[in-house]
């Protein structure tokens, strides 16, 4: 009995911080999607689905599927850029400068997010740091701001080390041996990677996808500041429901069915999440 | 030819430390030879390089006669059984063997024929849908041979494979592999640090010693003759002691070992009159007895070891390990007076080993 409360008591952190910073905020915003808007941009507590069945309108379904397609491609340039790095940092790179190529990986995070946004229009802009270097080569200005490339660039550079750190944790617990015995065994270094490395490595494979696409997937600063608010994508939306439109219960029920979007992929994806932690 | 392993002045050194220095040594095809040393004697490093996972420095190796310089390790004619298997946790029994096949573009039909047939051969039949993770020791490593036998290598070099075995399954798997060698006629190059596991298994033996090949030869050669102080040394030659040559007569070298202490060797020509020689003698080639010569001493420790007893005899100026059978050893002990008889031919005469 004693070591069963014991594990109770241990259990308590935990559950406190799930339901004080994750539940609790997830019931008011529901509760509050359930409202009107009122005059001054408050909320009045009158229940009904009016803001869901409004969500659910063409328009809004157009905006979320396009966060989708942003999220998911966000995702797949992280991993196809992030992944060559992890592997050379873990398998390739001299032992005693991988701390401070990690260093490097997470060194951004030491700048807001925002001012590293405000950075890359200096970058990308018509007289930006690019621009400049083309026509010193006598070459025509192109427009590189405010178009979904420059979003794209943005979210890569933004999201990279959340792919980075955990592909590095499970590409440097590989078994190097492994890798020698595939080609031992005739593997060429392409097989060796699809039949050897990326199997044993889908647990940072799909926790670096997980980390990369769920706040993709509400982006707004980088469409904002890169793509010049031409694009609307959902975490766009969301932001100017409470910060311009004034309508919360909107945005609440906009966040909330959001959250349902993740949650209905992590389930979606269980499978190949246990399979991935099996492999290991 | 095929089968055949030549190594020709090969080096290998890691930042400044030399790891394999100018060996030149060769295999016959279908011999079993072991590189036999202490841990950081090159062996590893030796089969590494035969295995394409290094690069000489210099030198050459030709395996079935072919130069196998700049050939990367997924087209050289060997296979490879690692000290820790290696084998991959993410793919079953049979899909371990498969994998080799697989990337030989063996035909599908063929596979599971030639899995079963390799898993027969190390009494795995029937365990092809297992994971890796539900095996035991000693069913990895079978596993792990098969994995490697099933591509019908030229050459097989294995790496201390029994290292992680107990003492029990590892008697068992060298008679074993020994067979299994023996009826595929396969060459076979096997990495040990343990002298029983040589001497048991070995067609010849070659003892490494600090990136050099220091004696080669057939385990009753090694263990009769060794060579030198390292290769007696580590093949369990426990006495060795230094004596100056006082006379060479009817074959015998007289030596002088200490004041009081006159020993009798062989003369193999190797002895020089007034010299200095190193000598070594195994403790179960010393008697305790009387006889011509003996040498008299006094029981000064015990290691009993069941079937035997080593005793250490302090004799004038050294101390010398004697073994004795549980049979007679049994009166004796700590403190006691014994007299010490060898035949001649028992010292051995030994070079030291050259400076590293």
């Amino acid at each position: 009995m004693r070591t069963r409360r014991q594990g109770l008591l241990l259990l308590l952190p935990c559950a406190l911080t799930l339901v004080v910073l994750f539940l609790l905020p997830q019931a008011l915003m529901f509760e509050a999607s359930l409202g009107r808007r009122s005059h001054y941009g408050g909320i009045v507590h009158e229940w009904g689905l009016g803001n869901y069945l409004r969500a659910l309108e063409p328009l809004y379904l157009w905006i979320l599927a396009r966060s989708l397609w942003l999220a998911f491609s966000t995702t797949l340039l992280c991993l196809l850029v992030g992944y060559p790095v992890a592997y050379w940092i873990a398998l390739k790179a001299p032992a005693r400068f991988r701390s401070a190529l990690l260093v490097l990986v997470i060194l951004p995070f030491w700048t807001s997010f925002l001012v590293r946004m405000y950075a890359w229009i200096f970058v990308l802009r018509s007289e930006g740091l690019l621009n400049l270097g083309l026509e010193a080569f006598g070459l025509p200005r192109l427009n590189l701001l405010y178009n979904d490339l420059a979003v794209m660039l943005g979210q890569l550079y933004g999201e990279l080390p959340f792919m980075i750190l955990p592909l590095y944790a499970s590409l440097e617990k590989l078994d190097r041996s492994l890798l020698e015995a595939a080609a031992d065994l005739g593997a060429t270094p392409r097989q060796t990677l699809f039949g050897v490395t990326l199997p044993l490595t889908a647990p940072g494979i799909v926790a670096g996808s997980i980390l990369v696409f769920i706040p993709s997937l509400g982006a707004f600063l980088a469409p904002d500041l890169l793509g010049g608010a031409r694009t609307v994508y959902i975490g766009n939306l969301i932001q100017s429901q409470f910060a311009i439109a004034r309508d919360m219960p909107f945005g609440s029920a906009l966040s909330f069915l959001l959250s349902l979007v993740v949650v209905l992929m992590l389930f979606l994806f269980r499978r190949p999440l246990q399979a991935a932690q099996a492999a290991r | 030819m095929k089968g055949a392993v030549e190594i020709e002045g090969v080096g290998k050194a890691f930042g400044g430390v030399h790891a394999v220095r100018e060996v030149s040594f060769a295999v016959k095809p279908g011999e079993f030879v072991t590189l036999l040393g202490p841990s950081g004697c090159g062996k590893t490093t030796l089969l590494r390089l035969l295995a394409g996972f290094e690069e000489p420095d210099g030198g050459r190796i030709l395996i079935s006669g072919r130069d196998m310089t700049g050939l990367p390790s997924y087209e050289r004619p060997v296979n490879t059984v690692f000290q820790h298997y290696a084998l991959f946790p993410h793919l079953t029994v049979a899909g371990n063997v498969a994998f080799g096949l697989e990337r030989a573009r063996t035909p599908r039909t063929e596979l599971p024929g030639r899995i079963e047939k390799a898993l027969e051969m190390v009494r795995l039949q029937g365990f092809g849908e297992r994971r890796i993770d539900q095996l035991s020791g000693g069913q990895k490593q079978r596993v792990a041979l098969a994995r490697a036998m099933v591509l019908e290598p030229e050459v097989l070099l294995l790496d201390e494979p029994m290292a992680a075995l107990d003492l029990k399954l590892r008697k068992e798997m060298q008679v074993e592999v020994k067979n299994l060698q023996e009826r595929l006629k396969t060459t076979f190059v096997f990495v040990t640090h343990d002298q029983d596991e040589a001497l048991i298994m070995s067609d010849r033996i070659a003892v490494m010693n600090a990136g050099r090949i220091e004696q080669v030869g057939t385990p009753e050669a090694l263990y009769e003759r060794p060579r030198t102080r390292f290769v007696a040394d580590f093949l369990a030659v426990s006495n060795l002691l230094e004596a100056t040559v006082s006379e060479l007569a009817d074959g015998l070298a007289i030596l002088d070992a200490g004041p009081g202490l006159v020993l009798r060797a062989r003369d193999d020509g190797g002895f020089r009159k007034g010299e200095k020689a190193l000598l070594g003698i195994r403790p179960e080639r010393i008697a305790i007895g009387e006889g011509a010569g003996a040498l008299e001493g006094r029981i000064e420790d015990e290691i009993y070891l069941g079937d035997t007893t080593d005793w250490r005899v302090a004799l004038a100026g050294v101390t010398l390990t004697v073994s004795e059978g549980a049979a007679t050893a049994q009166g004796r002990k700590r403190g006691d007076a014994v007299k010490l008889v060898f035949p001649p031919e028992a010292l051995l005469r030994l070079e030291e080993s050259p400076a590293s």
